[in-house]
């Protein structure tokens, strides 16, 4: 397996918080890499460092092999590789189909308008929102403002996804629905990397997880063997109980 | 974009048509008086239709708009006055020099947001007011005055004054046509994504800082040859009529009013407040009351009428969309 993404020892401060602190890991071509870890652990943080919505204060990031530390994220997103957001951040008063346009025309394939158009339509029938594609995006409802942000980062043809909670707010037939569109994107060749609080969800869908606590990385490993880790139980998942059943879950 | 596709519609034609409509009304019994009361409406629809691009493409209020305008009339008038130019030639040259100092500026201002912008480019304005007030081979404070001479080449001031008059409604037609071919452009769709929610736009690959810095200076462009043509006409230039916050912020009550981010709207705003302005300009009991209907109108737009006329229109009419963009 090739490596797509390094980070080597990446940190960031925000005063006197570390939020990330000497993170370094590596995922695999067509690998789905799960990053968990408590409220605060520095989840998002990290994924802010990768795509260079911040600057890290230490550290590289490598993707494909090209260092992209510091890198704005448009023109990291050009490279490959798009975010969705943990609070959706849709183009509000724009359509449906403008948003995913926008995707598509400033994405990696930089389209122009009508071959962005075209992209917009195919990706929005994938993710289900081709009814509602003349609707400004802000009327959508929290489940199609979540879909609406997976679709418009699809439309950039991305190597690598970084999806961040992208089940959270979704109710459980929602939640399969998602997790449907999420391994066919896998099985169109994309990799991901992806934070999710549902623990069910992350451990079935995930080839590897890592557990970030406070910045750093807890635990990392094949989903049942971290599940299974006592160190991670204790910082993260603190109920033993819950733990076993995650353990047998996975 | 695609030229082909902007000629089947309609907005396009009612362009053209209203700039012809400016530029034949006058030739009619050689009205002087409607010449000079459309001029100063051009002037008008120039400024609202530019500063569009950067409230309602862009979503930045650029308070200090006027500042383009006045600093190509500077341009022009001391190219004319001092360097002999012919008039087409300082006007264009005033207009690709603002547009690029707006270049610069806008790389350094459009790191601010919001009110910060907006205060700003009022700051730039002053900036440039205060540098033009000492320096002195632009007159100081008493400004620049033309001699009659500088007419001759066009054939003496009542023929010039006709020139000037069709050249400025030859760049209120390019203001418009600039501002439908962005709407309709890959830039224009990035931009409105800039204005909807910036953070998202840049992470989405839309190259935030220098579409910014872009639509800025296309913003400067045409109102600097306005200005170029306004002032080569009054034949006289000083930095109280050349950097007026007023007019900056009338602009921006008739981009509100005729609603923003539409290519007709601006226009349409800037024309009907112009004429009303003219008519209370006119009037024995309302003169200079002007000011305070500009403020009681952006406060009842604001309130009332967020999208302006054409957002009402569009709200009525929904169809309307496809024929008045």
């Amino acid at each position: 397996m090739t490596a797509l993404l390094e980070l080597h020892g990446i940190g960031k401060r925000f005063g006197g918080l570390e939020a990330v602190a000497d993170l370094s890991f590596t995922l695999g071509e067509g690998e789905i890499l799960g990053l968990i870890g408590p409220n605060g652990a520095g989840k998002s943080t990290a994924f802010n460092l990768i795509n260079g919505v911040f600057r890290p204060d230490q550290g590289r990031v490598v993707f494909r092999g090209e260092d992209i530390t510091g890198l704005a994220p448009n023109h990291v997103v050009r490279r490959g590789l798009a975010r969705t957001h943990q609070i959706v951040q849709p183009l509000a008063a724009v359509s449906v189909l403008e948003n995913c346009i926008v995707g598509a025309c400033f994405g990696r394939e930089n389209l122009p308008l009508r071959a962005a158009e075209a992209v917009a339509r195919e990706i929005a029938e994938f993710v289900g929102l081709t009814a509602r594609l003349d609707e400004p995006a802000g009327q959508l409802t929290i489940a199609g403002k979540k879909r609406l942000e997976l679709a418009r980062t699809l439309c950039a043809r991305p190597v690598l996804l970084l999806l961040d909670e992208v089940l959270a707010g979704l109710n459980p037939a929602e939640v399969e629905r998602m997790l449907g569109v999420i391994r066919k994107i896998r099985e169109s060749g994309v990799s991901i990397l992806i934070i999710e609080h549902l623990m069910q969800a992350i451990m079935g869908l995930s080839d590897r997880i890592i557990v970030l606590s406070s910045g750093r990385k807890l635990a990392e490993g094949r989903p049942p063997d971290v599940a299974a880790n006592p160190a991670v139980i204790e910082a993260y998942l603190g109920d033993a109980s819950l733990a076993e059943a995650l353990h047998r879950k996975a | 974009m695609n030229v082909a596709a902007m000629l089947r519609r309609p907005t396009f034609w009612l362009i053209l048509a209203a700039t012809l409509a400016f530029a034949l009304l006058p030739l009619r019994g050689d009205n002087v008086g409607l010449r000079e009361d459309l001029l100063l409406a051009a002037v008008y629809v120039i400024l609202a239709s530019n500063l569009n691009l950067m409230i309602g493409y862009a979503g930045y209020v650029n308070f200090g708009n006027i500042v383009f305008f006045g600093l190509g009339g500077y341009l022009c008038v001391w190219l004319v006055n001092s360097h002999g130019w012919p008039l087409v030639a300082a006007a264009l040259s005033a207009g690709v020099a603002v547009s690029f100092a707006a270049l610069l500026f806008g790389l350094g201002i459009l790191r601010l947001r919001g009110a910060y912008f907006a205060l700003a480019t009022i700051g730039v304005n002053e900036g440039v007011k205060a540098f033009v007030v000492n320096f002195s081979p632009w007159g100081g404070s008493t400004g620049i005055y033309l001699s009659i001479e500088a007419y001759k080449p066009l054939g003496g001031p009542a023929k010039a004054l006709w020139t000037i008059y069709f050249l400025m409604i030859a760049v209120m037609g390019l203001s418009l046509l600039l501002s439908y071919g962005i709407k309709r452009s890959k830039f224009g769709l990035g931009l409105r994504a800039i204005g909807q929610n910036e953070n998202a736009a840049i992470v989405l690959g839309v190259p935030t800082r220098h579409y910014k810095a872009l639509v800025y200076s296309a913003s400067a462009f045409l109102p600097a040859v306005a200005g170029a043509l306004f002032f080569f006409k009054s034949a006289f230039i000083q930095p109280d009529d050349a950097f007026d916050l007023v007019l900056s912020t009338e602009a921006i009550v008739t981009v509100m009013l005729g609603g923003q981010g539409t290519v007709v709207g601006p226009a349409l705003g800037a024309f009907l407040y112009e004429e009303l302005r003219g008519t209370l300009l006119t009037s024995q009991t309302f003169s200079s009351f002007q000011l305070v209907i500009a403020g009681v109108l952006l406060l009842l737009i604001v309130l009332f009428l967020p999208g302006g006329l054409m957002g009402w229109i569009h709200r009525r009419w929904p169809r309307s969309k496809q024929v008045l963009e």
